[in-house]
């Protein structure tokens, strides 16, 4: 063949190769002895780091999320319910391609810009193999789409969790408030190991309030997952202890009753019960349906109930601060006879108008244009007709500093306590909040402004509600609450601090005046009285809205309904042994008489229509100096 | 001349007629047995405990001993004579590949036969060290350079083409098929060490010109694979966890933690010795070894007694190529060297690997039974 083919040597061809073969075989244990060591480092001299890892890969300790308290009202009617919700998740690990299968699902069930954008947000920080949920809260119809495609939709999993229904939908919803998906602010303010395995928190309402207490406890399971993160057996569990239930004091009827009687109207209407300060009722109209929120609100439905004029979104009972009117002046009333400023004899004249030394510009009664109320005007009158000159004068007499003081005891001006977050103040003035809030001194004039609920004065319709309570007990600072048992336990009533330690005639002669204001003929809320089988007692108010010149007339045609007065009512039933006591407002309902006070009726008639007949009548009328006018009864 | 020869006066030792007739090799195909026994055993805890891959399993390595014994009819004349035609047609089918390939997982190494898919890089690793036994046997030893080039030309042509598929794994074990020859036929000290040298300039080559992306990745991975826990080092990570957690005895078959879990991936694949370092430990390991180091041994012998300079290279050199599938996939699975495809012969899941591997064995026996044939048909 070629030339360079010498002839081949067979001998030196088997040496040579055996040789090499023997070279290969050290290099063989060589490289073995490399392989072997390596193993030996593994699995003998780092075995125990390797455990640790191996464990840590499988076993996992998983949150069990607890099942949150229900809400009862006092009669036993659910009012927050949990029920079972259903999640489409992905697990992108899983799915082939997860845009295809996504757009595979926007087609078959359509999946919302924000569902999305919340989906990729996840996506992002989520552990391999986690679900991450793309669409909350699935129809059965939906899941039945889903079940029939799921050869299709390899990667999708739907999984099912407790979800937070309010059955009373807006019944109630700004006092129960309502559970929403933890935000990143609240992120911060909780502790994240109590909410592990639960997305929900109580953003407004007893929701938030009772947070801790509905919650409950986390549960966790030590379970062994494979690598996708499937669960494969639970090596160890702690149960969740599941929140507990609230019964509160609301009463569904009665608060239907209220919600009904101000539909239609801005208003807001508190109902307590006289001897625990339980909240029988508490309405803020317009309401809304919460569970809009619990699945997440659409940014179109949000802006609807932020932008509408009527603020639905606002709790008018807890936060809503308006000028009190006439209502206060039982209360004004009341704190003069008891200090003496004036005596139940004690009476003026009422021309109409009310001068004070120095100052030219008269203070208008409202019923000026019919020459006051004329001679003779004592406080059961100035009550009972409710004439703003009585007061101006008596007030201006008491001062500003005793009426603030005992006003506060009656709940005016700081927050009541009530079991609610967000409760407003109101205003109840003083020397003092004047000086830093507006750097002026005091002046008599405010005092007369304020002696009629006008002026600087602001309350929240609870608070009237509460003063109300505390006039019908006679003094007992009863503290208005929702919580009425915790899981069965009931929970003490609370009383304020400081009591209220006033004459009992004095009682007596301003609840028989309340107790005319509806009963008598010249009653401003005699337009209720027909067909009571109770005596009511009750106070009418008027807020004004705008400041009207002392030459102009109030002439509501004339102005924007936006602008016209407050109609306002406080009332307590039945007087001889009060049960109910209640504050309400209508915002632009011109007068209290008019729109206000046949709400109150409503609702305490409704409350009252069990209350046993045979203690309607046997009063001993601690009589007050005057004569109370008989009670109109059918 | 055959003095040497004491494997063969074992084997004709107890007088086996069989042997003669069908030229089975009976200590080959013994430990062949073992080894794809022990590998079935571990296959079936690491596919998860289904019989479907184990089937499967069976039924190539069923085919592939039918191969093998097919192959050892054919006297080791017939391949010699025929190297050219079988390394030229592997040379066509791998450019085919580059033209009409097949392409899967971003790569493109088959042939569509129409019937079955083909992949001519597993045809390369047999007929690189057989045209290149041919060739040198014919040569002057040691070789002189231009066959040392001639030699390197039929390694590095297909070794090239088998790169650009890409396919680092197979394209090592077919360079380093064809190198062994050129080893074993007594290459020079100074070729030797200008190829290590020549290797160690290479890298840098490699790195910039040849290397993919995600070849390059691999290299770092093995370096640091916390830096990317998740992505290219989870595979790495979770196997050193697996081997290590496994101890000296073993978590127990089907026990194994990080494969039944699925936290191994490729389990039943390349990093099946993972699931045996695992369930039976280092003690599995080394028993595997001593199977795998018997069988190279064993066929080193038969190397050593074969009786032309084309037996002894092409036996030396799938003797030598299987003990570099063994090592590089023992070494890339316990993070010694970057993940490349190379399985664990006989134990790992895969048709293609196990038909060529018997393949090298039919021929192995063919030259173990060489003796027997003198006279009768050559």
């Amino acid at each position: 063949m070629m030339h360079d083919n010498a002839i081949s040597d067979p001998r030196k061809e088997q040496r040579i190769f055996t040789l090499r073969v023997i070279l290969s075989v050290f290099i063989l244990l060589g490289l073995t002895s490399i392989v072997l060591f390596r193993y030996f480092d593994l699995q003998i001299n780092r075995h125990l780091d390797y455990v640790t890892n191996s464990n840590k890969n499988r076993i996992h300790i998983r949150s069990v999320a607890p099942t949150r308290g229900l809400i009862f009202d006092r009669h036993g009617q659910l009012l927050a319910d949990n029920r079972p919700a259903f999640t489409l998740n992905i697990i992108p690990e899983s799915a082939e391609n997860t845009d295809q299968l996504i757009a595979r699902l926007d087609s078959l069930l359509s999946i919302s810009e924000k569902d999305l954008a919340r989906f990729k947000k996840r996506a992002k920080r989520s552990k391999r193999f986690q679900p991450i949920p793309l669409k909350y809260n699935l129809t059965e119809q939906e899941r039945a789409i889903l079940a029939v495609n799921s050869h299709l939709l390899t990667g999708t999993e739907v999984s099912a969790q407790l979800m937070r229904f309010y059955p009373q939908r807006e019944l109630l919803t700004h006092t129960l408030g309502y559970v929403g998906r933890i935000n990143d602010r609240e992120i911060r303010m909780i502790d994240p190991n109590n909410y592990r395995g639960t997305d929900f928190i109580g953003k407004i309402g007893l929701e938030k309030y009772y947070e801790e207490i509905l919650l409950g406890e986390v549960g966790t399971e030590q379970v062994e997952t494979d690598a996708r993160g499937r669960v494969m057996r639970v090596l160890g569990k702690k149960d969740p202890v599941s929140g507990s239930d609230l019964t509160i004091h609301i009463d569904s009827h009665l608060q239907r009753m209220a919600l009904n009687a101000l539909k239609g109207e801005r208003g807001a209407l508190v109902a307590i019960d006289v001897k625990t300060g339980g909240i029988l009722s508490m309405v803020s109209t317009p309401s809304y349906d919460p569970n809009l929120f619990t699945s997440g609100i659409s940014q179109k439905q949000y802006d609807a109930l932020l932008n509408s004029p009527d603020r639905p979104l606002f709790n008018r009972a807890l936060r809503g601060q308006y000028p009190p009117g006439s209502t206060v002046k039982p209360l004004f009333g009341l704190i003069g006879l008891q200090h003496k400023i004036f005596d139940m004899d004690y009476s003026i004249y009422d021309p109409g108008y009310f001068f004070m030394e120095g100052i030219k510009r008269p203070w208008r009664d409202h019923n000026s244009d019919q020459g006051g109320h004329g001679h003779g005007v004592d406080l059961a009158e100035a009550i009972i007709e409710s004439c703003d000159v009585f007061f101006y004068t008596t007030g201006i007499k008491a001062g500003i500093d005793l009426l603030s003081e005992q006003s506060a005891l009656f709940g005016l001006g700081d927050i009541t306590g009530i079991d609610l977050p967000g409760e407003k103040r109101g205003i109840m003035p003083t020397r003092e909040w004047k000086k830093d809030k507006r750097r002026q001194n005091w002046f008599d004039g405010d005092t007369i402004n304020m002696s009629i609920g006008q002026g600087f004065m602001l309350t929240t319709p609870l608070q009237l509600a509460v003063m109300s309570a505390r006039i019908a007990s006679r003094g007992k600072a009863v503290v208005p609450k929702l919580l009425k048992s915790i899981d069965g336990e009931d929970i003490e009533p609370e009383f304020a601090p400081n009591p209220i330690q006033y004459d009992d005639r004095y009682w007596d002669y301003i609840h028989q005046a309340m107790v005319d204001v509806v009963h008598s003929d010249k009653g401003t809320a005699r337009g209720i009285s027909k067909g009571l089988s109770y005596k009511l007692a009750g106070k009418t108010g008027t807020a004004q809205v705008i400041s009207i010149n002392e030459k102009e007339k109030y002439d509501s045609s004339k102005i924007d309904k936006n602008k016209w007065d407050h109609a306002l009512f406080v009332a307590f039933a039945p007087a001889d042994n009060p049960q109910i006591a209640l504050g309400l407002i209508v915002e632009n309902g011109e007068h209290g008489s008019r729109t206000a006070a046949p709400i109150a009726r409503k609702v305490i008639d409704s409350y009252l229509s069990d209350y046993p007949q045979e203690r309607r009548h046997n009063n001993a009328s601690r009589l007050a100096k005057y004569s109370p006018t008989p009670v109109e009864d059918n | 001349m055959y003095k040497y020869d004491f494997v063969r006066q074992l084997n004709t030792k107890g007088g086996d007629r069989r042997q003669n007739v069908l030229h089975i090799d009976f200590t080959l195909l013994l430990i062949l047995l073992i080894l794809c026994m022990t590998g079935l055993f571990v296959l079936y805890s690491a596919s998860e405990q289904s019989m479907y891959y184990v089937k499967r399993q069976a039924t190539f390595m069923l085919t592939g001993f039918t191969g093998m014994l097919i192959v050892a009819q054919f006297p080791v004349r017939f391949w010699e004579r025929w190297a050219g035609l079988f390394y030229g047609s592997a040379l066509l089918a791998l450019i085919a590949v580059l033209f009409f390939g097949v392409e899967a997982k971003g790569a493109t190494r088959w042939l569509n036969l129409g019937f079955a898919r083909f992949q001519p890089s597993e045809l390369a690793k047999i007929a690189v060290p057989m045209m290149v036994s041919a060739y040198l046997s014919r040569r002057i030893i040691p070789p002189k350079f231009k066959h040392v080039a001639g030699a390197l030309l039929i390694v590095g042509i297909p070794a090239l083409l088998i790169i650009r598929q890409p396919d680092l794994g197979t394209s090592i074990l077919v360079f380093a098929s064809g190198f062994f020859v050129l080893f074993l036929a007594g290459l020079r000290k100074r070729y030797l060490a200008g190829a290590f040298l020549g290797s160690l300039a290479a890298v840098p080559l490699l790195w910039f010109y040849v290397m993919r992306d995600y070849q390059k990745q691999r290299v770092l991975t093995l370096l640091s694979p916390e830096d990317d826990k998740f992505g290219a080092g989870w595979n790495i990570i979770q196997s050193t966890t697996a081997i290590g957690s496994g101890g000296l005895s073993g978590k127990g078959w089907t026990e194994g933690t990080q494969s039944q879990l699925n936290f191994l991936p490729e389990s039943h694949t390349d990093f099946i010795i993972a699931v045996l370092a695992e369930e039976f430990g280092l003690l599995g390991v080394i028993g595997l070894c001593a199977i795998y180091l018997l069988l190279v041994g064993y066929c080193m012998i038969i190397a050593i007694s074969a009786q032309s300079q084309f037996a002894r290279l092409m036996a030396g050199s799938i003797s030598l190529t299987f003990f570099i599938y063994m090592f590089v996939n023992m070494s890339m699975v316990s993070g010694l060297l970057p993940v490349v495809g190379v399985p664990l012969p006989l134990v790992s899941y895969g048709g293609s690997a196990i038909v060529t591997l018997f393949f090298g064995f039919g021929i192995l026996m063919a030259i173990s039974s060489e003796p027997k044939r003198i006279g009768t048909w050559r």
